[in-house]
């Protein structure tokens, strides 16, 4: 039995607008005009206990609003969902005592106290039992380097440190499913490889559910088997990375240095992309050229320091669906 | 109740930290409490007419109103309307407890701290040096002890009606102005509710707003003789719990139309 189950799950929302200007909001006082915007347009999926799914999307393609859909705080129009076999928004409470929620750009920690106390007033809300909570929050506090911050006040945390005790706050009361709002959002690199290395670990160890929305692609490379692409409200793709790149573009890049500085590259099945002074970037698609093939002409042909062949960032491939590139390019993938 | 119990006693830590607000606030209060004995004693000097109550009655009422006045400071809880213009009203309700019931503490708290911190320090200054009265015996002092904690679980239940009110309104400034005029007026915090004309008297007998102050204060006095002071406690509580009802009633219809924009 699946531990998340989502079905044609529709969600609209209702936006007053105003035409600009004095005569606009003098017009908007005797007549408001309402805008109906669709956020979620017939999602589909399932989860299974322990899986670590990237979810990603533009801004505004609905990632958000399916969270807070699974977590409860937002009524669909129309679907269904199941979250650990009950429906989210009629057994709330239920339902939110076995997740856990972080949304990236907020903090859910008391402002003016110490870390230390906001665990402990989330302990009393979540009623963990006091044996439960002093293990679940010596573990966190080591795994994730907490000691030295538990008696600041959260106001006084930087980034990356207040992202570190929100998301050991999530996991005082050993939720079952763990949904990650851009949890990486704004970190430095350091703090980003924290955070990842601890979800993987939740994941890995505790087996933990984990749905993880972001729009740093390296989260998802590092971390995610498996991923969801929204866009305009509709699932765009459901599958592994593998299958995200294949259905974008199949390209690969072949990176080769030269020997000498300027040296001229070329060959009539991969094309240039970039060069920067003895590197140049070629790409090829390997279901038409045969990349062991391609490899041993340039070497033949050329004076190769160096070469290898790698597949497009993962970002560069995202963008694509994101941009204006996607219609095109899906019709292509579809043929 | 864990929850509950915990959130509002961490609401009360946090709010009995604000000694110098508290402080100037007891100084303003006892400012005022002497504008407006004074004003009553004039009315009284002026007036050869039998009063419904005595001028050394009307200062004790007066002081107990400086003392309790933060109780009716209504408005939506800032935290909340904080947290409703910045989206982490979002984490209110990932959480496994009942959103009244949270906001409801969070009132009780709000009322609570200010109430221990200003109303002790006004009401021994005005008994030493400004003429307000002892309770007019133990019993008259024990029930106002328990209609001052009605007044508490009343005022709370329009407090969080207000909270829940940003649903709607968002900023809740409208609210903010109108409120306390009205309160104010129908509770005896401006006038003592006996001296307002027979007229409304029916009208204010009926209201809930008297609950939050004027019963307290009479029950105190023994205007409000103890054989009928439960009486008047009763008409607060089926009040709060009206109005609980009502807030839940509200909340529930609020979230369902809830909007959490962004992130």
């Amino acid at each position: 039995m699946p531990q998340i189950l989502v079905e044609s799950l529709v969600k609209t929302f209702h936006l007053a607008e105003r035409v600009p200007g004095t005569w606009g909001a003098l017009a908007g006082l005797a007549r408001r005009r309402h805008r109906t915007v669709t956020a979620l347009n017939g999602i589909s999926f399932t989860l299974r206990e322990g899986e670590l799914l990237g979810y990603i999307g533009p801004n505004g393609a609905g990632k958000s609003t399916t969270v807070k859909i699974l977590s409860g705080i937002l009524v669909p129009d129309s679907g269904r969902v199941e979250v650990l076999g009950k429906v989210p928004w009629t057994h709330r409470i239920e339902t939110v005592a076995q997740i856990g929620v972080v949304f990236g750009q907020r903090t859910q920690l008391w402002w003016d106290l110490p870390v230390i106390e906001s665990f402990d007033l989330l302990a009393d809300i979540y009623r963990v039992p006091a044996a439960l909570y002093r293990r679940n929050r010596d573990e966190l506090v080591g795994l994730l380097d907490l000691a030295p911050l538990l008696d600041t006040p959260v106001r006084q945390l930087s980034l990356g440190q207040r992202m570190r005790c929100d998301l050991a706050a999530t996991l005082l009361h050993s939720p079952k499913i763990l949904y990650l709002d851009e949890p990486t959002i704004g970190l430095d690199a350091v703090g980003k490889l924290a955070v990842r290395d601890f979800i993987r670990r939740l994941n890995r160890e505790r087996g933990v559910t984990v749905i993880l929305t972001t729009h740093d692609m390296d989260d998802i490379e590092v971390l995610c088997e498996r991923v969801i692409v929204i866009h305009e409200g509709g699932l765009f793709l459901d599958g592994t990375l593998k299958q995200l790149r294949g259905r974008v573009s199949s390209e690969r890049r072949l990176i080769v240095d030269l020997a000498r500085e300027n040296g001229p590259i070329n060959d009539p099945d991969a094309e240039l992309v970039s060069r920067q002074g003895r590197r140049a970037t070629l790409r090829f698609d390997p279901a038409r050229v045969s990349p062991a093939g391609l490899i041993a002409r340039i070497v033949a042909n050329h004076e190769v320091a160096d070469l290898f062949v790698e597949n497009p960032p993962i970002e560069e491939i995202v963008a694509r669906i994101y941009g204006s590139a996607c219609a095109p390019l899906s019709r292509s993938a579809r043929q | 109740m864990r929850p509950y119990l915990a959130v509002l006693s961490a609401r009360f830590r946090m709010l009995l930290q604000y000694r110098a607000a508290a402080l100037a606030g007891c100084a303003t209060q006892l400012f005022w409490g002497l504008i407006r004995v004074m004003i009553f004693e004039g009315f009284y000097l002026s007036s050869a007419a039998p009063q419904p109550m005595s001028f050394p009655q009307v200062v004790t009422y007066i002081w107990l109103g400086q003392g309790m006045l933060l109780l009716t400071m209504f408005g939506p809880d800032a935290e909340v309307r904080a947290m409703i213009q910045a989206g982490t009203i979002a984490y209110e309700l990932v959480r496994p407890v009942r959103l009244y019931w949270l906001w409801y503490c969070r009132a009780i708290a709000a009322r609570f701290a200010p109430l221990l911190l200003r109303a002790v320090p006004i009401l021994i200054v005005a008994g030493v040096f400004f003429g307000m009265r002892a309770p007019a015996s133990r019993g008259c002092a024990a029930l106002w002890i328990l209609s001052t904690a009605a007044a508490v679980l009343l005022t709370s239940s329009v407090a969080t009606l207000m909270t829940i009110s940003l649903f709607w309104t968002i900023s809740g400034e409208g609210m903010n102005r109108i409120a306390p005029a009205i309160i104010w007026t129908f509770s005896g915090l401006l006038i003592p509710l006996p001296l307002l004309p027979n007229w409304v008297q029916p009208a204010i007998r009926v209201l809930p707003f008297r609950g939050m102050g004027d019963t307290p204060f009479r029950v105190y006095m023994g205007h409000i003789p103890p054989e009928q002071a439960l009486l008047a406690v009763a008409h607060q509580l089926a009040w709060t719990a009206a109005l609980v009802l009502l807030g839940q009633w509200i909340l529930n219809r609020g979230l369902r139309r809830l909007v959490v924009q962004g992130g």
